[in-house]
């Protein structure tokens, strides 16, 4: 294992973050803050409650995946497609580490990313509305595995990229419209029977669910169903990277 | 000397079907500076980044040291720095960070003296804080050199080092390449000054439509396909070539105020002494002459396109 090589893909990553901190850390500060406005006050005080819990606590295990998601496929998939853009790629390839070593550093330090914002984003929602989380081991568990499954995905997406829009393509087009549709702002029980089946096809559900058991003790669908399709989804991307490594898909000639 | 890098039927067919190499055959020495020649499009960076671990081969074999390229990468790409022809920078990192992190790629602890000694021998270490979009050309040329060097390579790659830099900055490279070779570093570069090959080079390689035509050591290779030329500057000039000159192969220049003649240094009479008495038969007096040499640029020249 060339750990001083992860190590050093790590702390590269890691300096671009803190180097473009109010991009990184205010900006989700601030979204959530204006979603618990609307949400929370202008929505809450006339939903009131969703499966005996407060809407303003309800929705925050929805906030917190979705930005969870976007951050962490963003981050991801701009941290591997810079190199390639830029043409500093070849110091990559020509070193001597591993695609396992590679994926490690910038998944590694895209999924700490997305998690500092995660909990950021927590700290943020207990100044808004009061929070008890149920299973904190299991909220762990659930803010780290969701983080690195989809740290990996944008970087399949960052390989897969071949310009700026394709880069935002994937974020903005499927992942928030899925989160946004995966029960993060309501629970699919409310939903009429056909969407509520259609809403199971969506994976985002099984997140969010999961994520919200984590805190309520409460979820749409069973936990143990959350978990597998997580591990599913990462076993997936885990596989995709594989392959794109092995044939050097976009990224060898 | 022993090889350090060694390369076998290597060949490279690209996915549009371009042969960019062709079964080549090369073995590098240790500790000697090795100039690859080549039109545009002849292989050369496709040859250096195959060894380099940048493109698949589609068949042959590559040891660096010993190490085979694939099935022992590590090994073999520890040894090895390169540095693109490609001004490929990290524009947003400072000087120092941008090397450091080359170093950390090749599995090495931090060595801020080893560091601080390559930005100084670059003219780099003022620069160590700057962010290398605040970089002339020249200086991010220079941050690519430091970044190869960070990890203390045997064997460095330079592709086309001197494209568009100046002449003191060619001059600070060439420099810096042979004390690179007097601590012991092969250097294999690529470049289309020949001359750049000419001052430096131990042994040059021409590469062409993806195959190696040549591979010779300089000085021979200038011996053995150099060509020289007497020039003789004529007391009066003359119109025409006396017919008892004929065989010379005579050409008259300077509005026949002087004779070139031609001849090859290999053989075992260069004719001068014949031309001599032949000219003072004929009465042709001359008042100075001088010699010159074909440089490796003519000889380049002439063996791309013999081979064409």
């Amino acid at each position: 294992m060339n750990l001083p090589a992860v190590l050093a893909i790590y702390r590269f990553e890691m300096a671009r973050f803190w180097r473009t901190a109010l991009q990184s850390i205010v900006a989700p500060v601030i979204a959530t803050s204006l979603y618990f406005v609307v949400f929370g006050a202008a929505i809450g005080s006339r939903v009131q409650t969703v499966d005996g819990i407060a809407y303003g606590a309800f929705i925050v295990p929805g906030l917190i995946m979705l930005s969870l998601l976007t951050q962490s496929v963003s981050n991801a998939a701009f941290g591997i497609y810079f190199p390639r853009f830029a043409g500093t790629i070849y110091e990559l390839l020509s070193a001597p580490i591993s695609p396992f070593e590679v994926v490690l550093g910038y998944v590694g330090a895209a999924a700490t990313k997305s998690i500092f914002i995660g909990l950021v984003i927590l700290a943020t929602a207990a100044m808004f509305v009061p929070l008890h989380i149920e299973h904190p081991v299991w909220m762990v568990a659930f803010l780290l595995l969701t983080a690195l499954t989809f740290s990996l995905f944008g970087f399949v997406i960052g390989l897969w990229a071949d310009g700026f829009e394709k880069l935002q393509l994937v974020p903005l087009l499927v992942v928030t419209p899925l989160t946004f549709l995966g029960g993060s702002f309501y629970s699919i029980e409310m939903l009429p029977p056909f969407w509520h089946g259609v809403s199971l096809l969506n994976p985002v559900v099984y997140l969010v669910s999961g994520f919200r058991w984590a805190f309520f003790g409460k979820g749409d669908v069973s936990v143990g169903i959350s978990v597998g399709v997580t591990f599913l989804f990462l076993a997936l991307c885990l596989g995709l990277v594989t392959w794109i490594f092995r044939t050097g898909y976009r990224l060898k000639s | 000397m022993s090889p350090i890098v060694s390369i076998e039927n290597l060949s490279k067919v690209y996915a549009s079907g371009l042969h960019a190499l062709q079964d080549v055959n090369l073995t590098i020495s240790k500790g000697e500076i090795f100039a690859l020649l080549g039109p545009n499009g002849a292989g050369k960076s496709t040859l250096i980044n195959t060894v380099c671990g940048i493109v698949t081969p589609s068949s042959g074999r590559i040891r660096v040291a010993g190490h085979d390229h694939l099935t022992d990468y590590r090994a073999a790409r520890r040894m090895i720095g390169l540095v693109p022809q490609e001004l490929t920078t990290d524009a947003f990192e400072k000087v120092w960070d941008t090397v450091s992190f080359s170093r950390g790629l090749f599995g090495l602890r931090k060595d801020p003296g080893h560091i601080e000694r390559i930005l100084k021998d670059l003219s780099l270490y003022e620069k160590r804080d700057n962010r290398i979009m605040q970089l002339s050309g020249g200086m991010k040329r220079r941050v690519l050199i430091a970044k190869a060097l960070a990890h203390e390579p045997q064997v460095l790659f330079l592709d086309e080092p001197t494209a568009g830099v100046d002449v003191e900055l060619r001059q600070d490279m060439w420099r810096l390449v042979r004390r690179l070779r007097d601590q012991g570093v092969t250097v294999i570069l690529t470049t289309h000054y020949i001359e750049e090959a000419e001052e430096m080079a131990d042994r040059v390689g021409v590469i062409r439509k993806g195959r190696i035509i040549l591979v010779e050591d300089k000085v021979e290779l200038m011996r053995k396909l150099g060509k020289k030329q007497l020039t003789l500057h004529l007391n009066e000039p003359i119109t025409a070539l006396p017919d008892s000159l004929a065989d010379f192969g005579l050409q008259l220049a300077s509005g026949g105020r002087t004779l070139i003649y031609t001849y090859d240094t290999k053989r075992e009479r260069t004719g001068i002494t014949g031309l001599l008495t032949d000219l003072a038969a004929a009465g042709i007096g001359f008042t100075d002459l001088d010699t010159s040499q074909s440089s490796l640029e003519e000889i380049f020249v002439d063996l791309v396109r013999e081979r064409a």
